[in-house]
């Protein structure tokens, strides 16, 4: 598989390289016209006033400018986005690694419980959205009505309330802990020799101990994984909202996403919006590098421990 | 096994707190899927009422039929089965190839390409997504499936060919490098001996390929304007509005209807999850791998 550089490229060679290139040209044309291309375009058209149909004019820095400086909507979708992605992402992975614990000792059932656990994040967005709309419902939803039943408190509006709707989707959030998240550290505890475990416990280090000392540095990189791709979805948060609240009440659940596509397509702001698009991007992009530059504090990699699977 | 670990060890307070735990958890995620398929087979009058009504005593299968008088929901599956199948379809086979290429050729820059490859992965959709709109509409594909699973026809994206590329390169290269002379025996190397080995690879890329497109809302929101046309998601969506109108109109719940909606939508991928759940795990536990 090393490229020993042919001494004489024959005909062998180059009948090898024609189907090479020709074999992985759909990718190569693809790059180009829905990637690379579109890419391109998009970052001129962020320079541009582009009130689609009409041609697009431009205009510098402009979108940049209007966005950090002028546009209060971007302001409150960062922040409801930050506010969100911060809880939901460490929350979501707390949850998922302890379910992940749970299901990584003897039980009966075991494959039971794990599909019950991942069920949830096979439901398509839209209807666990809707589920949680009605059971979330502040005048006769469930949750509600618990809450006055056994605490004789009266449940907050959810959904619609200002204050509670970003907790509620960090919930919706939640409810698929269960799924890839928790298989993928559920596999990296398997990979855990036991008789790490079974050498402290003779040394008499206690369950916490063991865990904090053993369980978290093996899982570390694991951890990291799920960390970057678990932020890096969230900040894309779009389905649940746009079916349910469209950003309400008063812009409580105005996430980012959202206002990138309001201003695409329902104003036609395609300058704008893709202007919107590149900040989206750099932003995701500095969050990733910032977390490679701190991961050396938290994140051992084991002398090269390979992942198996099956 | 596990009887003689169990004699060995007697049961602590701990694994009684853990396990008791494990019940409880496995009681709130599993509840609002329960919640919804009881709510969809009741009556309006039932929905509502204090204390809860877990067991319709009457389950009303025809809410399930009903939610197709309201929109024409039924097309909205086979819509979406539509366009599922052809990115599916189209992703697996294009991947595959792309794949063989990048593993058993060798070609000037292969290993620059594939990096530039791996490297889209980190690209928000959001960034391309308006000039790519602005193609599909120069191309009049707007209110079409076309612009939905087209791009999955270039090479299904860099996880797919990522992972059939690991998987192609533990196949022996001597066994394709006779079949390298010319192009008869190039594709019927993969016809022959790349395909039928990778078919587990295939079922598992096929899920992720079904998850994504079944339950995509972004781009049929945008591309599909008329009503006939929209996938499961959208009209899902547009069921709802039509019945919170109906409440408006009539004044009694019909939540059971919008239950109703969500519990066939999710339907396919429940059934397919139990069907091939082994895979599920096996294609989540790869993407956990290439990190």
């Amino acid at each position: 598989m090393r490229m020993l550089s042919f001494p004489k490229r024959g005909r062998v060679a180059r009948v090898e390289e024609f189907w090479g290139y020709l074999l992985i040209s759909p990718w190569v044309l693809g790059f180009i016209l829905f990637t690379a291309g579109p890419m391109l375009v998009s970052l001129y058209f962020s320079f541009t006033e582009y009130a689609f149909p009409l041609n697009p004019r431009w205009l510098g820095l402009a979108n940049y400018i209007r966005a950090f400086a002028r546009d209060e909507l971007f302001g409150i979708s960062l922040w409801n986005t930050l506010y969100y992605v911060g809880l939901a992402v460490p929350l979501g992975i707390a949850l998922s690694l302890v379910l992940a614990l749970l299901l990584d000792r003897r039980l009966p059932g075991r494959a039971v419980w794990r599909t019950i656990y991942y069920l949830p994040s096979i439901v398509p967005v839209v209807s666990a959205t809707f589920l949680f709309l009605y059971i979330f419902q502040p005048d006769y939803g469930l949750i509600n009505g618990w809450l006055w039943k056994l605490f004789e408190v009266e449940g907050p509006g959810w959904f619609n309330s200002r204050v509670w709707v970003k907790p509620t989707f960090i919930l919706l959030a939640l409810w698929s802990a269960g799924g890839p998240t928790m298989i993928i550290l559920l596999a990296g505890l398997q990979n855990i020799p036991g008789e790490m475990y079974d050498a402290a416990e003779v040394d008499g280090a206690g369950r916490w101990r063991r865990f904090q000392h053993i369980t978290l540095p093996l899982l570390s990189p694991t951890l990291f994984f799920v960390l970057i791709t678990g932020l890096i979805a969230a900040f894309k948060i779009f389905g649940a909202v746009y079916v349910s609240t469209q950003g309400g009440p008063f812009y409580g659940s105005y996430f980012y996403v959202l206002h990138l596509f309001t201003q695409a397509f329902s104003h036609w702001q395609l300058g704008y919006a893709s202007a919107l698009a590149w900040i989206l991007f750099v932003i995701v992009l500095v969050f990733t590098l910032i977390q490679f530059r701190f991961s050396g504090g938290w994140v051992h990699y084991e002398g090269e421990t390979e992942n198996r699977v099956d | 096994m596990a009887a003689a670990a169990k004699a060995r060890r007697p049961i602590r307070p701990w694994d009684v707190f853990a396990t008791t735990l494990t019940v409880v958890l496995a009681f709130i995620f599993g509840f609002p899927l329960f919640w919804a398929v009881s709510s969809a087979l009741k009556l309006p009058i039932e929905l509502n009422v204090i204390p809860p009504l877990w067991f319709p005593p009457q389950p009303r299968w025809q809410n399930f039929l009903e939610v197709n008088d309201v929109l024409p929901f039924f097309r909205f599956m086979g819509n979406t089965a539509v366009v599922t199948v052809a990115t599916t379809a189209g992703g697996v086979a294009t991947a595959s190839l792309v794949a063989y290429g990048f593993s058993h050729f060798r070609f000037r820059g292969r290993h620059t390409i594939f990096i530039l490859m791996l490297s889209t992965m980190m690209l928000p959709m959001e960034v391309t997504l308006i000039p790519t709109y602005l193609i599909f509409n120069e191309m009049g594909m707007v209110d079409t499936f076309w612009p939905l699973f087209l791009p999955a026809w270039f090479g299904g994206g860099p996880f797919a060919i990522f992972l059939f590329r690991q998987f192609f390169l533990s196949i022996p290269k001597d066994l394709s490098d006779a079949a390298k002379i010319d192009g008869c025996h190039v594709l019927r190397f993969y016809r022959s001996i790349l395909v039928p080995l990778s078919i587990p690879v295939m079922i598992t890329l096929s899920i992720l390929f079904f998850q994504q497109s079944w339950n995509e809302l972004m781009r049929p929101l945008i591309y599909l304007t008329s009503m006939t046309k929209y996938t499961v998601s959208v009209g899902l969506m547009f069921l709802r509005t039509q019945i919170l109108a109906n409440i408006a109109q009539r004044g009694e719940p019909t939540e059971h209807l919008l239950m109703a909606g969500s519990v066939i939508s999710m339907m396919p991928s429940l059934i397919l999850f139990f069907i091939l759940q082994r895979y599920f795990i096996r294609g989540v536990i790869m993407s956990g791998i290439k990190g």
